[in-house]
């Protein structure tokens, strides 16, 4: 079940990206998708998923904005990286200085980020440091909203933003369930979904379902396996 | 005989749930009480985990779909519109206006069967039996209208990434526009059992009241943040489909307490009736599919986006290495966030007040343990 998500389902058909032969009529062609389909009818079943992909690579693009000018003034060297993509701003900030940006964001001279929509990780195991810690917010004031992101490493803690938001009480305990990821500062973090006597993180890509799934439903349950 | 003793006064900590008829699913709060005063509170969830997002790692974008919808099982439509509109985002595919009305129409029924289910629980949470009779009567019509639609009445899977996979059946419009002649009264008579009923008001006014800042301070969004005075709604706010180009009213309350919070349910229904009305004037043959691959393949990138769920803000946060499976899909379920607000909510209210307040902060365990 594991590596069931690494083998694509179409086998040949994903294999091709945007780049290969297929693209090499298609770029010119865009719209017209009839004129692409004829063709790929007798030969292989891969070309009709050609047609969607062979755009320009959609990229991230650099975000620029006042907001942005204002946080790097006011945090030399604090905001790694800043790109929009689909509408989205979001900026990389160093974790030394996530608290009191955030804490600038949320004051009127920041834009007024007072939501803190949602609070998330991603696991990025074959990076240096695996963890993107990522904060949605929303501005009423501004109707906008902006990520902030944060890269931490296996055993790195992170501050928490439960002294600015404190709806990130939960969402950090959720963060700390699925990633393991430590707070610092966080008043009372520990399992929220899983059951406490639980071992392993869920949502991190090396966690192996079975074996965790049956220590526990041995202990607790009294059954030889939970599958 | 026992020899007489006299019994400690202190605090007592008892435990409601996760059995229990007025929680709503397997929601357990840990009340500490003083004699029947709440003095602070702790919800343990998690018993319906299931791991959505965990699944979704191991699907491809058009398995995840259905899945989505066993959340919050009571509003499947909006939640897989949510998730689709999503995956659609990062595709970067625009929809034909036939599938944007129709996801509209289906959105906003599901809205008013979300908040029939919500008042009949409600109302039967602190002791009004009749509601609840009327409102599923009225749920009924509109799971029948989804039935004919798509085959499923709760968790409907209804469209699909990119626009719709079934055309309108032909009765369709005449069909919702019955309903929503028939509908738009029963809500006066909703109103002429609760509205001015005394026990209603004795039992709702002023209690579990949360205010603006605070409901903002702990991420709540919904009929709840409306009903402490916030107008924000994300349909207005942030449009998505076609709110644009509907008119609608954002109800609010005053108080922010569980009467204003009906009170702002009740007008969101009439509301949802108006844009379903406009939607269905507008609505024209077409085609119901954008241009999306047979394969989703996304590009590399994360891409937030949120609808108006009838609980509140429902975000989901896609990230997509550039193959056929999303790489993560994180959830932002309304109820997750505003049943944290219970704990403030709850304090210094009676033991049968956490009742009425669990029921109006409106939360489907499903979608809160995910």
């Amino acid at each position: 079940m594991a590596d069931e998500p690494k083998v694509p389902p179409e086998g040949g058909a994903s294999e091709t990206p945007a780049k290969p032969a297929p693209a090499a009529g298609s770029p010119a062609s865009a719209s017209p998708q009839p004129a692409a389909a004829p063709p790929a009818k007798p030969a292989v079943p891969a070309k009709p998923a050609a047609p969607p992909a062979p755009k320009a690579p959609v990229k991230p693009d650099p975000w620029t904005s006042p907001l942005l000018d204002t946080l790097q003034k006011k945090f030399p060297g604090a905001v790694i990286e800043a790109v929009i993509f689909r509408n989205l701003p979001s900026v990389r900030v160093a974790k030394e200085s996530l608290v009191p940006i955030c804490e600038f964001l949320k004051s009127s001279e920041g834009g007024e980020y007072k939501l803190l929509t949602d609070h998330t990780a991603v696991d990025y195991p074959k990076r240096e440091k695996r963890f993107d810690v990522i904060y949605h917010l929303y501005s009423f004031q501004r109707n906008d909203r902006l990520r902030v992101k944060v890269v931490l490493g296996e055993n790195e803690k992170v501050p928490s933003v439960t002294g600015i938001w404190p709806t990130a009480n939960w969402f950090e305990r959720e963060v700390f369930d699925m990633f393991g990821i430590q707070y610092e500062g966080h008043p009372d973090l520990k399992r929220i979904l899983m059951p406490d006597g639980w071992t392993g993180h869920p949502l991190r890509k090396d966690y192996d379902i079975l074996r965790q799934d049956d220590n526990w439903v041995q202990s607790n349950l009294g059954i030889k396996s939970g599958q | 005989m026992p020899e007489a003793t006299f019994l400690d006064a202190g605090e007592l900590v008892i435990n409601m749930g996760p059995q229990h008829p007025a929680t709503h699913g397997v929601l357990r709060v840990k009340l500490r009480l003083d004699g029947e005063k709440v003095l602070g509170s702790e919800c343990v969830i998690g018993y319906l985990h299931r791991g959505v997002e965990k699944i979704a790692e191991n699907r491809n974008y058009v398995q995840f779909a259905p899945y989505v919808d066993r959340m919050d099982y009571v509003a499947a439509v909006t939640n897989g519109m949510g998730y689709v509109e999503t995956v659609e985002k990062l595709l970067g595919v625009e929809l034909p206006p036939r599938a944007q009305y129709t996801r509209m129409i289906l959105a906003e029924l599901q809205r008013i069967a979300s908040h029939l289910l919500w008042l009949g629980t409600h109302a039967l949470d602190i002791g009004a039996m009749t509601p609840v009779f009327y409102t599923f009567r009225e749920r009924e019509e509109i799971l029948k209208i989804f039935e004919n639609y798509c085959g499923a009445r709760l968790t409907t899977h209804a469209f699909r990434i990119g626009g719709l996979q079934y055309d309108l059946y032909d009765t369709f419009e005449k069909e919702v526009t019955k309903f929503c002649d028939y509908f738009l009264p029963k809500v006066d008579e909703y109103e002429t059992l609760l509205t001015k009923n005394r026990i209603w008001l004795k039992r709702t006014k002023n209690v579990g009241v949360i205010s603006a800042d605070d409901a903002i301070a702990y991420g709540v969004t919904g009929p709840v943040l409306r009903g402490s005075g916030v107008k924000w709604d994300i349909r207005k706010a942030q449009p998505y489909e076609a709110y644009d180009k509907v008119e609608f009213d954002v109800p609010i309350g005053q108080n922010g307490d569980t009467y204003d919070r009906y009170l702002v349910r009740m007008e969101e229904m009439r509301q949802s009736v108006r844009i379903v009305r406009q939607c269905v004037d507008r609505i024209e043959p077409g085609p119901i599919m954008g241009k999306v691959g047979k394969v989703i393949k996304p590009p590399v990138g994360e891409v937030y986006h949120s609808i108006e769920s009838p609980k509140g803000e429902l975000g989901y946060f896609v990230v997509s290495d550039g193959s056929t499976h999303p790489y993560r899909v994180r959830v932002r379920p309304p109820s997750f966030v505003n049943l944290q607000a219970l704990d403030i909510m709850i304090r210094g209210h009676l033991v049968a007040d956490v009742v009425a307040i669990i029921g109006t902060l409106d939360i489907v365990l499903g979608e809160v343990d995910r």
